[in-house]
């Protein structure tokens, strides 16, 4: 909500700035006061963000909201005000060195091309901290840190902020009358606005550079970088407002899905089974839908996968556990029953085979089914099936052949869980049924 | 009995389900209308999940270039009215650290949750761990006051993060809810009757303008302004007086530093939580908390159905800790276990409460979970 009231003669307070005789910010605050009065806007409703620094101290002068945070960040919190309220002006402050610290904000700041206005107020070092070189110090110059001549380049915030999108950028000094023109008119831009304003710091880079408003001009020519407005992009679609015109109303996705108890099983103690396969066999969807099954048949299922960081190569493994009472801990060490469909899933779990019992079951696709284990050792083969699987089949049709053979639960609740997957519910019914001829032949 | 059969024959709905969903949902339910986050193993499911989910219901998620700019875009969005959800895992609370700091100062309400995963540095990115717990205490400079919540269940980290964000409208402050790789990820069937939700009360209007901060009483908490409601607001993370202007006038200082603690001190009995399952004739304590408590339940009631007496408190609250809960149930105990997956971080919280008391620690740092075999096996 901006509210239009009787225009005020001035948004500063009555404070007297505290800048040093001949520092540049007084000057740039100035100018902010006079965009500020032109614009007219209720000063509740224009947020001063500012940054660390002596620039940092801006805010306290003007009778506007305020944000007052970390060195560099000042662009996050002015993002944030802007996509929450983007009714309000929010106007950044910050110096050279803010753009160096948060020099990943503001190029991504630029890039959504969020509709903040950034005041840089750029005199070539740290002025609080002692005059240190920052990212904008003229090669060659001397700071309290570089007593050589500074060796690095410095950063071409216009023009960084530019190629990246950025939907207003001016380059200019604290000396130029049309700064307050400038400062309204990045504020009435709709994308991101940055101003580069070249000023002096009278305590340091002045002193150690012999530094003068004549200089400005000769590091403009040396760098052959450009003053004045370097980019305007009205064309380009502000972020808060291409959000909410891109924002549909739906339904959640996160909200609970019951699964109704239809089916009953006799499973009377917790069991569990370690489904191992590959990526690409769709192993943890396969086991989640045997979950699903479980608990329509009045049973608590939990499962915890295993894979790699590569999610498209290598090992997929799933433990399933299932047991006739809520469950708390669902961890396992060595599991009831292991069914293994690739060498990738033979590998991972292989530690396993000779830890099994006697009495639990390893059921293996007939390609890595030449194993030792104490267990019993049974071949699924899926040539068995009357419908020609797919690898993508694997991990579900395996589940569904071992839970009719170890007996589960009634595998009606398989074809149940199938049938209740939406658009997916054919092509799962007939990879379930598929997975119980497997089992069928099995036993 | 007929009745209990007809009970079987209809239990409540059930849902399979893991511990990050259930995050959301509450997150929503409580009002979070603002999501920023970055892609970090095991967190990542909670940012996919917030930035489907926020442009259905008015919201806005974004996913921030780093860890840093997305904090700092949830505690400008919140100055803007907003209430806020970020979630991450250790290494990017390490980003979050000074950004933590500026919404103690500035008395942020804010929801931060610690998916932990196996540290230190990158660690183990799937693997579980609980190595944050001090980590998320002193994880900021200056060592004030933090509140975390500790679920140890998928309906647990439903209704501690609706808890949280209440607690953090109450005290205006950063509140983390700490959970780990196996309770976001890990499916689980839970019953919906389970899932208690919270009324997280509504953001109060301030009764007078200009004066974002109040010290006095040192514990009172004022209530929140923000911006874009008529007046202007001030927020700093400078030391600051009542108006939040930059200030070294010690007597106000103190007063500012003094009332960040006492907000949370004085108030520990609205924020200290914790399930005590007491046998009067144990002579050992288990204290648990995340997904660890998991084992430990399940430990109490085998020893119990053996004939064995096993006492157990599990802590929905880590910080502050509750010291009244923790005293009051290891009187008569002779012995007190902390089963925790890092080298005993809790364990130092327990011995400081219980001086003279029998505390060991069941430690595991190998990305497995303690099973509540090794539990059974400690205080046998």
């Amino acid at each position: 909500m901006t509210t239009t009231i009787t225009p005020l003669a001035t948004y500063r307070n009555d404070l007297p700035y505290p800048f040093c005789p001949g520092c540049g910010h007084s000057p740039i605050l100035d100018a902010l006061n006079a965009a500020l009065v032109n614009r007219g806007t209720d000063p509740a409703n224009v947020v001063i963000v500012s940054d660390i620094g002596c620039s940092g101290l801006s805010d306290q002068y003007f009778i506007t909201s305020a944000f007052h945070g970390l060195h560099g960040r000042s662009i996050t919190y002015a993002t944030g005000i802007k996509l929450a309220r983007p009714d309000l002006d929010v106007v950044v402050v910050m110096g050279d060195g803010g753009t160096g610290i948060g020099g990943a904000h503001l190029l991504n700041a630029a890039r959504r091309n969020i509709g903040i206005t950034v005041l840089v107020f750029n005199n070539f070092n740290f002025g609080m901290t002692g005059g240190q070189h920052s990212t904008t110090t003229p090669a060659g110059a001397f700071t309290s840190t570089t007593s050589t001549g500074n060796l690095e380049r410095p950063l071409d915030i216009c023009g960084t902020v530019a190629v990246n999108g950025a939907g207003y950028v001016w380059r200019g000094t604290s000396f130029d009358a049309d700064l307050p023109d400038r400062i309204a008119e990045a504020m009435d831009a709709d994308g991101f606005a940055l101003l580069d304003i070249w000023e002096l710091c009278t305590a340091y880079f002045v002193r150690s550079n012999k530094y003068t408003r004549r200089a400005f001009q000769t590091t403009l020519d040396e760098l052959g970088w450009p003053a004045g407005i370097i980019q305007q992009r009205p064309d380009l679609p502000e972020y808060a407002a291409a959000y909410r015109a891109a924002a549909k109303p739906g339904r959640s996705s996160v909200s609970a899905a019951p699964i109704p108890v239809t089916q009953r099983s006799t499973l009377d103690r917790r069991y569990t089974l370690l489904v191992a396969g590959s990526a690409g066999g769709r192993v943890r969807s396969g086991v989640r839908l045997t979950a699903q099954a479980a608990i329509r048949s009045g049973l608590y299922a939990a499962q915890a996968d295993d894979y790699p960081i590569t999610v498209r190569s290598g090992h997929s493994l799933s433990t399933l556990v299932l047991s006739p009472a809520p469950l708390d801990f669902a961890g396992v060490g060595v599991p009831d029953a292991l069914v293994i469909l690739s060498e990738d899933g033979l590998a991972k779990s292989k530690a396993l085979l000779p830890r099994l019992s006697p009495e639990s079951l390893v059921m293996a696709f007939p390609d890595v089914a030449a194993l030792e284990t104490p267990a019993r050792l049974m071949v699924l083969d899926p040539g068995v099936s009357s419908t020609r699987l797919a690898r993508a089949d694997h991990g579900l049709a395996a589940c569904a052949a071992a839970v009719s053979i170890l007996g589960l639960f009634p595998t009606a609740a398989l074809v149940e869980a199938a049938a209740a997957s939406g658009r997916l519910a054919e092509e799962l019914g007939k990879v379930v049924a598929a997975g119980l001829e497997i089992g069928a032949a099995a036993r | 009995m007929p009745q209990a059969m007809d009970q079987r024959a209809t239990p409540p709905p059930r849902e399979y389900t893991d511990g990050s969903t259930a995050i959301v949902r509450a997150a929503l339910e409580a009002g979070c209308n603002f999501f920023a986050g970055y892609p970090i193993t095991p967190a990542s499911p909670i940012l996919t999940m917030m930035m489907r989910e926020m442009p259905r219901v008015g919201g806005i998620a974004v996913q921030g270039e780093d860890e840093i700019a997305s904090i700092g875009m949830c505690i400008g969005a919140v100055m803007a009215g907003a209430r806020a959800l970020t979630a991450t895992s250790g290494p990017g609370i390490s980003l979050y650290s000074e950004n933590l700091g500026l919404a103690v100062m500035g008395e942020i309400p804010l929801v931060v949750v610690d998916v932990q995963r196996l540290g230190p540095a990158t660690g183990g990115a799937t693997t579980v761990g609980q190595g944050d717990v001090q980590f998320v205490r002193w994880g900021t400079s200056g060592g004030y006051p933090i509140i975390a919540l500790a679920p140890s269940s998928v309906p647990e980290c439903y209704h501690l993060t609706m808890k949280a964000f209440d607690l953090a409208e109450r005290f205006r402050c950063p509140v983390f809810l700490l959970t780990d790789k196996e309770l976001n990820m890990t499916m689980a069937t839970v019953a919906l009757d389970a899932y208690r939700p919270v009324d997280v009360r509504p953001r109060p209007r301030a009764e007078e303008p200009g004066r974002p901060y109040r010290y006095t009483p040192a514990e009172d908490v004022p209530p929140l302004r923000h911006y874009g409601a008529g007046e202007t607001v001030r927020f700093t993370g400078s030391t600051h007086d009542e108006r939040a202007f930059i200030t070294k006038h010690p007597p106000t200082v103190d007063a500012l530093n003094r009332h960040l603690a006492a907000k949370i001190e004085e108030h520990r009995d609205e924020i200290e939580m914790a399930a005590a399952d007491l046998d009067p004739r144990a002579e050992t304590l288990v204290v648990s908390y995340g997904v660890t408590a998991g084992a430990a339940r399940e430990a109490v009631r085998r020893s119990r159905a053996g004939g064995a007496p096993l006492s157990s408190v599990v802590l929905q609250t880590l910080w502050p800790v509750p010291e009244a809960t923790l005293r009051r149930a290891a009187t008569g105990v002779r012995r007190v276990l902390v089963p925790e997956l890092n080298l005993g971080q809790y364990r130092r919280e327990v011995e400081r409460v219980l001086p003279g008391m029998d505390v060991s620690g069941l430690n595991r740092v190998d990305g497995e979970m303690i099973t509540p075999e090794q539990i059974l096996e400690a205080v046998r």
